[in-house]
């Protein structure tokens, strides 16, 4: 059965996460190591032990995301983070950063080692290159491939890949991408956070709503209808052209995340060994209630039978989905 | 200090090239970067430009690299990665997937686009045969300083991005494809309509980001003329230039000019006069917004 991967923001996810059927569960410690740096989310040291024997009792697996890239000047905190993921017995670390990955290979050569989506390796040689030289066991594949070519990547690398089915979407290659930085100066790669809500202003100007990020309009919508969070990159744009009309809409990507529940059973026939559910800044319940029906799916798909039907209509309710670059025509 | 001018962003036709890098031939500028930095699409249709190109800076007196694919995913791209190592040249990697092509023992350089963010990353590709590495334009002036510091001992040179548009990420989609409502692979080439990127902006007006193909830059070219001496003084050996359409012989020659020791004095106003209603930011070196704009 290919295995699911599921977020745990907190230990109270975790522990739902693993009751609703997750073989794996992967989680952050509290501050900046991790790409989901969010307050009053993530995992004291103690947490992490508790929520390994936890998982373990159970039979699932933890890995902790150090997937951020360490900053100049003060690579110990990372240093750090690994070293501790390691004595509470996580499975794996998922590292994003060259330098961290060789510290962590040369430092505890017993750890396995995750390749972050973060770390943009998008290909059979940028995948192998970490492989053989760090022992990297694990890529998770950036959304930037279709299905065809995760297939194509199996066929020439040896070791295992997991993809994203559910969740958020970055339409851009992760791991790459200053968009959030040069709106408000934080950004995914250096402080965990994407379009933080610490940067988001709404307002109300002559009938509409209005979403900025760092003093830039994103979104404005009529009162009384929904106004999407300010994400930069599902933003609503005008893009002026010399010799034609100007385009106005979402010039990158709709407001929409990503369900690759109906590609499942060509993930699997790919070869992919793991799919991962984004969210670990999500409530316990929608952790539950996800990991339920994709465990469900992938029992399904484990027996060729076809993927049940509307499991998460709810959860993507008044949201579009997309099953993102999975499909060639997206790009 | 000294200059290097970066990688063509943009897709300009062969004959652009070909004026751009012999106006850059006579500008006062210590080394070039040359190739396809986006797109592979692009490249059939000004690659035969390169070797003159080449030749032509070289005789002039510069150093010249060439860069490979920022975001390398099929075949034909790993395929040019890896023949970029035998074109004789220094092969500046823009994807960490050239390292696997990388011959033993060859020296390299690291462009922007490559996360190196702290000593660890740089040691690792000092020891790997690194010689110069261009940080991301992400970074503060304190991570520079370290990074400058770390470069030192490990006998490579520290380049920080001095003027441009900063790129800010790649994608598997073509957005000026999407903004003709075609797909990648049915692009007709539109990006080419577009030889300084394609203005996009909030809806209340305001300039914002740029559009280029399956890369988005800034809108506000990024600056460092009012930092060269923080730069100086963190043993900062290069600024990166990076290229477009206009006058950029004049443009390196400001820089050049400042590096002499020139006093900034009202730098960014000279430096509109060189572009005519262009909008400028200090970038990222303050740890604010890189959009944060130079007053």
């Amino acid at each position: 059965m290919m295995e699911l991967v599921c977020p745990a923001g907190t230990p109270a996810a975790l522990r739902a996460a693993v009751d609703a059927g997750a073989h794996t569960v992967y989680c952050g410690f509290a501050d900046e190591t991790n790409a989901r740096n969010f307050p009053g989310l993530n995992f004291s040291r103690e947490e992490l032990a508790e929520g390994v024997a936890y998982a373990g009792a159970r039979g699932a697996k933890v890995l902790v995301a150090i997937n951020t890239f360490p900053r100049a000047g003060d690579q110990a905190l990372w240093h750090r983070a690994v070293a501790d993921a390691r004595q509470a017995g996580a499975h794996a670390v998922i590292l994003a950063d060259l330098g961290l990955i060789a510290h962590a290979a040369e430092t505890h050569p017993d750890l396995r080692l995750h390749l972050s989506v973060q770390a943009a390796a998008a290909n059979p040689d940028a995948i192998n290159f970490y492989a053989e030289t760090f022992g990297i066991r694990r890529v998770v594949l950036p959304r930037v491939l279709s299905v065809e070519e995760i297939t194509a990547i199996n066929r020439q690398i040896d070791i295992e890949t997991e993809v994203f089915v559910f969740g958020g979407l970055c339409v851009m290659a992760e791991g790459r991408c200053s968009l959030s930085s040069y709106a408000t100066g934080l950004s995914p790669n250096m402080n965990g956070v994407c379009s933080p809500a610490s940067h988001v202003a709404y307002s109300e100007v002559a009938g509409n709503n209005e979403a900025r990020l760092g003093g830039f309009l994103i979104h404005r919508t009529p009162k009384g209808a929904p106004l999407p969070y300010p994400t930069l990159c599902k933003g609503c744009f005008t893009s002026p052209s010399g010799g034609g009309q100007a385009q106005t809409g979402h010039i990158f990507e709709d407001p929409v995340s990503l369900d690759a529940t109906e590609l499942i059973p060509k993930l699997q026939a790919a070869g992919v060994r793991a799919l991962k559910i984004e969210g670990r800044q999500r409530s316990r319940a929608y952790v539950a209630q996800v990991v339920r029906a994709f465990r469900a799916a992938v029992e399904a798909a484990e027996v060729g039978e076809p993927m049940p039907a509307g499991l998460l209509s709810k959860l993507t309710e008044g949201q579009a989905a997309t099953t993102g670059a999975y499909a060639k025509t997206w790009r | 200090m000294d200059l290097t001018i970066g990688p063509v962003a943009f897709f300009w036709s062969a004959e652009q090239v070909r004026d751009f890098y012999r106006m850059i031939a006579a500008a006062p500028v210590a080394r070039v970067v040359i190739g396809e930095w986006v797109c592979s699409k692009r490249l059939p249709f000004w690659q035969h430009e390169i070797p003159g190109a080449a030749e032509c800076l070289i005789a002039a007196g510069k150093e010249v690299a060439l860069s490979t694919l920022t975001l390398v995913t099929l075949k034909r791209e790993r395929r040019q990665t890896e023949d970029l190592f035998a074109s004789g040249l220094p092969v500046e990697i823009a994807d960490l997937t050239a390292l696997r092509y990388l011959p033993q023992g060859q020296p390299f350089w690291v462009g922007p686009t490559v996360n190196v963010y702290n000593e660890g990353t740089l040691e690792w590709l000092a020891r790997r045969g690194a010689t110069r590495i261009c940080l991301p334009p992400e970074l503060p002036l304190a991570s520079v300083e370290t990074l400058a510091r770390a470069g030192e001992a490990a006998g490579v040179a520290v380049e920080v991005w001095g003027h441009g548009r900063a790129p800010l990420a790649i994608s598997g989609r073509c957005y000026h494809a999407r903004l003709h409502d075609r797909a990648k692979d049915s692009c007709q080439f539109v990006c080419g309509e577009d030889p300084d990127g394609r203005p996009v902006e909030t809806l209340d007006g305001r300039a914002f980001l740029t559009v280029n193909g399956v890369q988005t830059l800034g809108h506000a070219h990024m600056t460092a003329a009012g930092q060269i001496g923080d730069l100086d003084r963190a043993g900062v050996s290069a600024l990166r230039l990076s290229p477009q359409i206009g006058d950029f012989g004049a443009i390196a020659g400001f820089y050049a000019g400042l590096l002499g020791g020139q006093a900034p004095g009202d730098a960014v106003a000279k430096l509109r006069d060189l572009l005519p209603g262009a909008e400028f930011a200090r970038g990222f070196l303050d740890g604010t917004a890189g959009a944060e704009p130079c007053l």
